[in-house]
């Protein structure tokens, strides 16, 4: 039970925090997750981010995914639903307002500011999951040439992944 | 279309529905399917419109599909319609991601499978790295944005600071020196 009510504390803290969506917060995700709580290695937490990016939806899946690796069903649930609601109550209440004042250069001057820092954010993200899932230079390899054909060519993400993953299977990498 | 002339007044089941198929299509982000469901299946908006209820939503904290999903079920039929967008949403990546984590359980020790994960890590952190570099190329020559952008990744990924004071500390910064030298 007290497993449930923390992860309902760090997932509802982090809801609000969390501009630009799950990418902004995996770094204290993985700082609460894997540091304060010990819940799994950070090279699962990887894992288990990876995964979530190779499932269908919303890339806040990985805390669904997270709740039921820490604690199954009800896990998955107090998760979601602890980073889904104070965010979309916050939402709802403003999407009222928000055609009120869209025009305000306050509003504008807001939006202006908020995207250098989702950027170092997601950038901050980038670093930190590399640094975890780099194991050897064949890991790093298998990177550099997923940023690269995701950044250049229209190949579809979930070719990249799979095709990574039958390479690991092969025992090419890993 | 005939049916362009009256406005769209989606149900709550249509509004389940709709956002149910964005989940369930939306491999690899989302928001081209949300885009597709909402403009080209249902005109429940015009690119227009659509173009600014995502401004919003990337404007407010949250997955910015979700938001779409609550400001349109919202916009149509207040509080439930909300909650039957973001169910619609969420209920079937959620069953699915519980699966893939469910196989992964049972097979993690099987060496084949742990290194197929190595490589599907490895391969997710490079897709996190092009996101970031395409996310970055609207800062193209602000040397101001790109400073305030290296001082948050500073904060976070080199002093490992708590995302709850880096994050209202560096958005005011921000904000006021974005003003204050129109850069």
């Amino acid at each position: 039970m007290s497993t449930l009510i923390t992860l309902a504390l760090v997932f509802g803290q982090l809801s609000l925090l969390a501009f630009g969506g799950a990418n902004s917060i995996l770094p204290d995700l993985q700082r609460q997750v894997v540091g304060n709580h010990a819940w799994m290695t950070g090279h699962e937490f990887a894992a288990l981010f990876a995964l979530a990016q190779a499932a269908p939806g919303p890339n806040m899946m990985v805390v669904s995914l997270i709740g039921w690796r820490v604690a199954g069903l009800g896990g998955t649930l107090v998760a979601t639903i602890g980073v889904a609601l104070p965010s979309s109550i916050l939402t709802y209440i403003a999407s009222g307002y928000w055609f009120q004042f869209r025009d305000r250069p306050w509003r504008k001057a807001i939006q202006a500011g908020l995207l250098p820092v989702t950027i170092g954010l997601v950038a901050a993200s980038a670093a930190l999951i590399t640094a975890t899932t780099t194991l050897d230079w064949r890991a790093g390899l298998v990177t550099a040439v997923a940023a690269g054909v995701i950044y250049f060519t229209k190949y579809h993400p979930l070719l990249v992944l799979g095709g990574a993953a039958a390479l690991g299977a092969a025992g090419l990498v890993g | 279309m005939s049916q362009s002339s009256t406005p769209p007044n989606p149900t709550v089941a249509d509004l389940f529905m709709g956002f149910f198929t964005v989940g369930v299509c939306g491999f690899g982000g989302v928001l081209p399917w949300a885009r597709r469901m909402i403009l080209e299946k249902n005109r429940w908006l015009t690119p227009a419109e659509f173009t600014e209820v995502l401004g919003f939503c990337q404007f407010m904290p949250g997955g910015n599909i979700m938001n779409v999903a609550i400001a349109l079920g919202a916009r149509f039929r207040g509080i439930p319609g909300a909650v039957a967008a973001l169910l619609g949403l969420m209920v079937a990546p959620v069953v699915i991601v519980i699966m893939l984590g469910a196989v992964y359980d049972q097979y993690a020790e099987i060496p084949a499978v742990r290194r197929a994960f190595v490589a599907l890590a490895a391969a997710g952190a490079g897709m996190l790295i092009a996101t970031a570099v395409k996310i970055a190329l609207p800062l193209k020559g602000r040397w101001l944005a790109i400073g305030l952008a290296g001082l948050t990744f500073i904060a976070i990924a080199v002093l490992r600071l708590p995302l709850a004071i880096v994050m209202p500390i560096m958005a005011v910064l921000s904000t006021l020196v974005l003003w204050r030298f129109k850069a």
